[in-house]
């Protein structure tokens, strides 16, 4: 690195620049995967918050399994409850509705969750409630509603005491609040379902695919079950694509730029290898100096976008974790590696002969 | 010492082959500076690329102490130049981000295990800047030296790794009458100082004064009776 470091102080000008363009596309990267993030959370952390091993939908005659469509019956119960290797089978009613506060004139959309009080812990199962005349507000729930505990909500025409208010989880984008599962049936009911729960999340290792297709259904693990989530596949879909597109464009950017300054320097790269510099000593320092381009523009973008993350996280669904910042800064600086390797073509290949000659 | 011996090599020409160094023996003694000199396009250039390793040739032997050179592969002939080669180009060729002590440091940072510390590079390049009378511009890059003083940089930097040879092309090249003679008189001086076997390259001969001995190289072939220069 004794070249790199000093080629990096001489130049500083261009380093900066693809310093900066590293950082700005870091930032966009970033941004988006927080975005990406914030926007998933509010679409599935409600059913991610489920209990239970894997999430039981009903199997459509045609199409994909849907949480919005699928309804379990009663026999569909009892064949999962009986099924060797079930440890613990949680019905779960999920149907989006309006809530209002006590004297509010307007409603907000809420996801209304309806599962038996003493499930196996998670954060929708701490929500439910004991009784029928009381619900549990998630955090977003109580915060859209202004609901404090021992205000009383109606939702779908019928009055609720709040009991308790928990954390986060969000369905579809609307905030969850969790009923018993009787007064979860009165409602899907005043909705127009058939007060049925939706989903099953089973806990367990049985022959999870033998049960699923006795009972015309499917078990998905709860990470992919989400992807019967019709809004979340779309919407993180085209976010993803974004994103992935910008992961090629840094690779591109970063791989132009070393390119171009290993072949400005491929004159130096000859006259090292003829007073006996090792190539593998050259392509140490080829791929040092692009690191610490690499590391400090993607750790100027993630300080950038930490810092206006936690600032629009009031603002907007951001989600700020090493999921949407660790992992893109890594992908970051792998790809843009990969990128800079593509000149080392240049130094691998250089002919210390040339060096000998007149006109360099 | 370095002992070339019997050395042919050519080019590829179209569908034949040109032959650059033809049967060339020569020796080169420590603490000598054997001249080689010839028309443009007789292999001087050549001959010396095949003494540094830089082009294998397509026979003939290259002994550096007892090393065949022109039989080793292309990391141990890169780590031969390293350790026993010094090179002079006909241009600097100094690196343009390094100031003028940093092009011989860097001489300790080629790769490979460093056989002396850092410290002791430190202090021989102090030295060898002084030696070549560059002590007050050790901290000028390139662009801040005129042509002679970076040529004495690159003399300067062929001798930090104490070569045993030292192989000089056309130093005088780029220069006025002056400070190429001066440049001769420090290579001659560091050649005797050090006792390397120094192969210089020169076409013309106004500066013969400082060598020891003087080969003709004539289309790729050596005169035989190489002769002694009167100084
Ligand atoms: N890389 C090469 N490829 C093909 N032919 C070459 C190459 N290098 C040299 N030659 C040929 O080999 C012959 C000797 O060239 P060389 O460079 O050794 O001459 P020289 O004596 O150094 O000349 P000058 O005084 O002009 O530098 C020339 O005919 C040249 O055209
Ligand atoms: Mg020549």
């Amino acid at each position: 690195m004794f070249v790199a470091w000093r080629d990096l102080r001489f130049a500083r000008g261009r380093f900066v620049l693809i310093g900066s363009v590293v950082a700005l596309i870091t930032l966009l990267v970033g941004f988006l995967a927080g975005l990406t993030g914030g926007l998933a959370s509010q679409n599935i952390s409600g059913v991610l918050g489920l209990p239970g091993d894997r999430l039981v939908l009903q199997k459509p005659a045609t199409g994909k399994p849907s949480f919005s469509e699928s309804v379990i019956d009663s026999a569909t119960r009892t064949s999962w409850r009986a099924a060797p290797g079930v440890d613990d089978v949680t019905p779960v009613g999920i149907v989006q509705g309006r809530a209002s506060i006590h004297g509010a004139a307007s409603a907000v959309g809420v996801a209304v969750f309806g599962l038996p009080a003493g499930a196996p812990a998670s954060i929708v199962a701490d929500l439910t409630p004991t009784d029928d005349d009381s619900v549990g507000l998630s955090a977003g729930a109580a915060a859209d509603l202004g609901a404090q505990v021992g205000d009383r909500i109606s939702i779908a025409g019928s009055d609720y005491r709040v009991g308790r208010i928990g954390g986060d989880a969000w369905y579809s984008h609307t905030p969850v609040i969790a009923l018993s599962p009787d007064a979860w049936a009165g409602v899907d009911r005043r909705l127009g379902g058939d007060g049925d729960p939706t989903v099953l999340a089973v806990a367990g290792a049985p022959d999870w695919d033998a049960v699923a297709a006795s009972t015309d259904t499917t078990a998905m693990p709860v990470l992919t079950s989400v992807t019967a989530l019709e809004t979340f596949t779309s919407e993180i879909g085209s976010l993803g694509l974004m994103i992935a597109m910008l992961f090629g464009v840094s690779a591109l950017v970063v791989g132009a730029f070393f390119t171009v300054w290993t072949m400005q320097r491929a004159g130096d790269i000859a006259v090292l290898k003829a007073l006996g510099a090792s190539t593998g000593s050259l392509v140490r320092d080829a791929l040092g100096q692009a690191l610490v381009v690499l590391l400090a523009g993607i750790g100027v973008g993630i300080t950038i976008v930490a810092v206006l993350g936690s600032l629009a996280g009031g603002v907007l669904p951001f989600l700020l974790s090493p999921l949407t910042t660790l992992l893109p800064a890594a992908i970051m600086a792998a790809l843009g590696l990969a990128g800079a390797a593509i000149a080392l073509r240049t130094v691998t290949h250089a002919d210390p002969l040339t060096a000998l000659g007149s006109n360099r | 010492m370095i002992t070339l011996d019997d050395i042919t090599l050519t080019f590829p020409d179209g569908d034949a082959r040109i032959t650059a160094v033809d049967h060339v023996s020569l020796t080169a003694p420590n603490g000598v500076v054997t001249g080689i000199t010839g028309p443009s396009g007789s292999g001087k250039s050549s001959i010396l690329a095949v003494a540094a390793t830089l082009i294998r040739p397509d026979s003939g032997r290259v002994w550096i102490g007892d090393t065949d050179a022109a039989a080793l592969s292309r990391d141990d002939a890169t780590a031969l130049r390293r350790d026993s080669i010094g090179i002079v180009f006909q241009q600097s060729n100094l690196l343009p981000s390094l100031t003028a002590r940093e092009q011989l440091l860097v001489m300790a940072e080629l790769g490979g295990r460093s056989r002396r510390s850092r410290a002791a590079v430190r202090l021989r390049a102090d030295d060898l800047l002084d030696a070549v009378g560059l002590s007050g511009h050790r901290d000028k890059r390139p662009a801040q030296l005129s042509g002679g003083q970076r040529q004495r940089v690159a003399i300067a930097r062929a001798l930090v790794n104490d070569p045993g040879v030292l192989l000089v092309d056309e130093p005088t090249s780029a220069l006025d009458q002056e400070r190429g003679g001066e440049i001769m008189d420090l290579l001659a001086r560091l050649t005797r100082e050090r006792q390397t076997a120094t192969l210089l390259i020169t076409h013309d001969l106004v500066h013969r004064d400082a060598l020891d001995e003087l080969i003709t190289v004539v289309d790729g072939r050596a005169s035989t009776a190489a002769h002694r220069v009167e100084a």
